[in-house]
């Protein structure tokens, strides 16, 4: 009767312990749709596209893909026009990044300044980087129009006397830069705003105390407690630079000719638009992608270096 | 355990069962409704309205579902690359046919389209555009559904002026009227030109993106003489000739001489644009684009819109770049979804079918519809329209298509707008880029055989 009662609760303890779902399933069950999900839209695609790279593939012939192993690459680095492009892009990151930071940093600056309506200026200041960029670039085009246009007006040169900025290839690429710059300021600003609301009140007093010029207490307290923020707003503007398609498709198409023909755009033309080269555009995706991983790698060494010196 | 297994032999017989009724049934259900994909705009609105007939003469409703133009081909194309059955038929781009017969997208229509009588109803032109692959093959992959080409529109309040006119004969010695070769065209949007007044002689297309400069272009580069290549698909010498230097030359002539400043990355819905704002004496235009000129709640002027074809260049010879397309079923679907797509397009072709979506405001390519009388006059353009139809030639339609247009886009587009080199440096590069593509897609023939690979 003994025996029969211990193995009955012994029957019962394993079901419940059958039942009963340990913490460890819990977050497994939690986590395994988000992983699968990962795995299935991020994970399987990056390398998929890898493995594309290497093969002559077109995505809509319904032919498998054949291994051409690095003839893409070679093709890709071999074509002139595509380092135009490369040096074409460089030059708008450089440019546009670099006055991005400037007057983000400024912006920042001046409305890190309590006065009255300085919340209300802010948010307005925000307005651009909310916009959709193909918007923008629409928007933009009719500012740039010589005809009808309001910029030309402002610059005291009304038609006909006004430049045709989209149609010039000398002007084109400053126009997609200002209009980037018009656009993404506010998201630089706004990084600076925080690292400068961050700083220590006492900090700029013991300046004070010592004596220290408005200068000194700019290089020596304000950029360095900013910078670590600065150099993320860069590091993601450098990055968005070069995946910058939107506001040149609004703006200029690519053109005059190929004078705004950034990498994104042009790798956009080799994966879609008719053409469908999905092995050549998934190689030169790579290229990009390598490039900007080496870029944020300069930058995050950087960034660690900064920190460390905080 | 053996009771399990029984259950599971029945559970799996009930299913075979199932399946194997199930799969007659459906193929003996008849199919009650089809859908067509097109572009968004006008005349798939039309295309939307004339299928109404079709479901109450046969019973199957028709969904015209359309894509925005920027879309549209990326759409057919995610389709084809998944094999899918989304939609029935498409009304494709010309250009698109080499690559869908070759890749297998669409249903050949060949037997179909002959054994109907089909393909004796529309005119040569558009079956070889819009149907035929390879050109001069005898194969066909469409149905020309859509006709149109360029066409130009005009001012006739500004044409018809008497001091406008008076001043015209003054200074160019011959009555200002539709222009008869390019030349009498730049005259007169040179004369027209008046930027004080903020009018200028003509919108012509600029664009880069797709393929808007090089429609434009070839309008006066045939009429110059220049080809996209020679007999047996060598551009070298063909693209690149005197006349299609000539021919390109001009083209950067009348845009920086007469076209609005500010046209320098324009299309149909911008040359309507500067047309409707009175901007331009004249606009360059697919002949689709141009009801939205002859209505008066879009355009102010819509009264004393006239439409003429594209003038003769040097050559004597007139040509009109190609739009429009053709009805094709995706090679995707079931059988019974074929055969009631060709049943579908069998009604479409008949003569008063076709009549009717003439009336709608649909281009047919009805070949007595084209010519009879109510079609001519129920539109202010259609008579242009028709004249143009009989002129008409296409850019490439082979698999590389993109590729070659890639390349034309780009060098036409730096010369033109961007005023970049020279016009022979531009088509130097044009002819090579085009030759090491077609070479390498195998299209250059050695010696001159019967047929053509590319659309001229």
């Amino acid at each position: 009767m003994t025996a029969t009662t211990a193995l009955q609760a012994e029957k019962v303890a394993q079901r419940r312990q059958v039942r009963r779902i340990s913490d460890k399933t819990i977050q497994t069950a939690f986590i395994l749709p988000t992983m699968m999900l990962l795995i299935l839209w991020n994970i399987f695609p990056l390398f998929y596209s890898l493995y594309l790279s290497f093969t002559e593939y077109s995505v809509i012939t319904g032919t498998p893909p054949r291994w051409v192993g690095f003839e893409n690459y070679r093709n890709i680095l071999s074509d002139p026009l595509i380092w135009k492009y490369f040096a074409l892009t460089g030059r708008f990151a450089l440019l546009s990044v670099g006055l991005q930071t400037i007057i983000g940093f400024v912006m920042a600056m001046i409305v890190r300044a309590k006065f009255r309506g300085s919340g209300f200026i802010t948010t307005l200041i925000l307005i651009p980087m909310m916009l959709s960029p193909v918007v923008v670039g629409k928007f933009w085009a009719m500012i740039y129009n010589p005809t009808f246009g309001p910029l030309n007006y402002l610059l005291g040169m009304p038609p006909p006397r006004g430049p045709d900025w989209l149609a010039n290839p000398q002007f084109a690429l400053w126009a997609v830069v200002l209009v980037d710059v018009w656009m993404w300021s506010p998201f630089v600003m706004l990084l600076c705003l925080s690292g400068l609301k961050a700083i220590p009140e006492y900090l700029y007093e013991a300046a004070a105390i010592d004596r220290a010029s408005a200068w000194f207490q700019f290089w020596r307290i304000t950029l360095p407690q900013v910078a670590p923020l600065l150099m993320i707003a860069i590091l993601f503007r450098t990055i968005e630079a070069f995946k910058q398609f939107d506001v040149v498709m609004g703006l200029t198409g690519g053109g005059p000719g190929d004078a705004t023909e950034l990498v994104a755009v042009k790798l956009y033309r080799i994966a879609f638009l008719g053409r469908f080269d999905t092995g050549i555009a998934s190689a030169f995706a790579y290229i990009v992608l390598i490039i900007i991983v080496a870029i944020s790698n300069l930058y995050i060494r950087y960034l660690n270096r900064l920190r460390g010196e905080a | 355990m053996s009771k399990k297994l029984h259950l599971l032999v029945v559970f799996a017989l009930l299913i075979g069962l199932v399946g194997a009724f199930a799969q007659p049934a459906a193929a003996q259900q008849p199919v009650k409704e089809l859908t067509i994909l097109w572009a968004e705009w006008d005349p798939a609105v039309y295309l939307a309205e004339l299928m109404k007939d079709y479901e109450k003469e046969a019973g199957v409703k028709v969904t015209v579902k359309q894509e925005p133009w920027g879309s549209f081909l990326d759409v057919v194309s995610k389709e084809w690359a998944a094999k899918g059955t989304a939609f029935d038929l498409v009304v494709g781009d010309s250009q698109w046919l080499g690559q869908a017969a070759t890749q297998g997208h669409y249903v050949e229509l060949t037997d179909f389209l002959k054994e109907t009588g089909l393909a004796e109803t529309v005119t040569e032109a558009t079956l070889k555009y819009y149907a035929e692959y390879p050109t001069g093959s005898g194969r066909y992959w469409a149905f020309p559904t859509e006709g149109d080409a360029n066409g130009m529109a005009y001012r006739k309040d500004l044409f018809e002026d008497p001091d406008e006119m008076a001043a015209f004969k003054e200074k160019y010695g011959y009555d200002l009227g539709v222009p008869k070769t390019w030349a009498e065209l730049m005259d007169i949007a040179k004369f027209f030109t008046r930027p004080d007044q903020n009018l200028y002689g003509v919108a012509i297309y600029t664009q880069k993106d797709y393929d808007a400069i090089t429609m434009g272009f070839q309008n006066v580069m045939w009429g110059f003489g220049g080809e996209w290549a020679d007999e047996n698909n060598d551009p070298r010498g063909a693209i690149n000739s005197p006349g299609a230097v000539e021919a390109l030359e001009f083209y950067r002539e009348l845009w920086t001489c007469c076209a609005p400043p500010g046209s320098s990355n324009i299309f149909f819905p911008e040359v309507n644009n500067y047309f409707i704002s009175g901007q331009v004496a004249m606009g360059m235009n697919y002949f689709a684009f141009f009801p939205a000129l002859a209505n008066p709640a879009t355009n102010p002027y819509a009264e004393v819109t006239g439409y003429f074809a594209m003038p003769a260049g040097p050559t004597g010879k007139r040509y009109a770049a190609l739009g429009g397309q053709g009805m094709s079923i995706n090679a995707y679907l079931p059988p019974e979804r074929i055969e009631a797509a060709k049943e579908l397009i069998k009604w479409f072709g008949r003569e008063d079918v076709q009549m009717k979506w003439a009336l709608l405001g649909g281009y047919t390519c009805n070949k007595k519809v084209l010519a009879s009388p109510e079609f001519l006059e129920v539109a202010p353009f259609n008579a242009a329209f028709a004249e143009s139809m009989e002129m008409v030639k296409d850019f490439w339609n082979v698999p590389v298509y993109a590729d070659l247009l890639e390349v034309a886009q780009r060098e036409l587009h730096a010369y033109v707008v961007g005023g970049e080199g020279t016009a022979k440096e531009r088509l130097d590069i044009i002819a090579e880029e085009h030759y090491k593509i077609l070479s390498a897609a195998g299209l250059i023939k050695e010696a001159a055989p019967a047929a053509t690979e590319t659309a001229q």
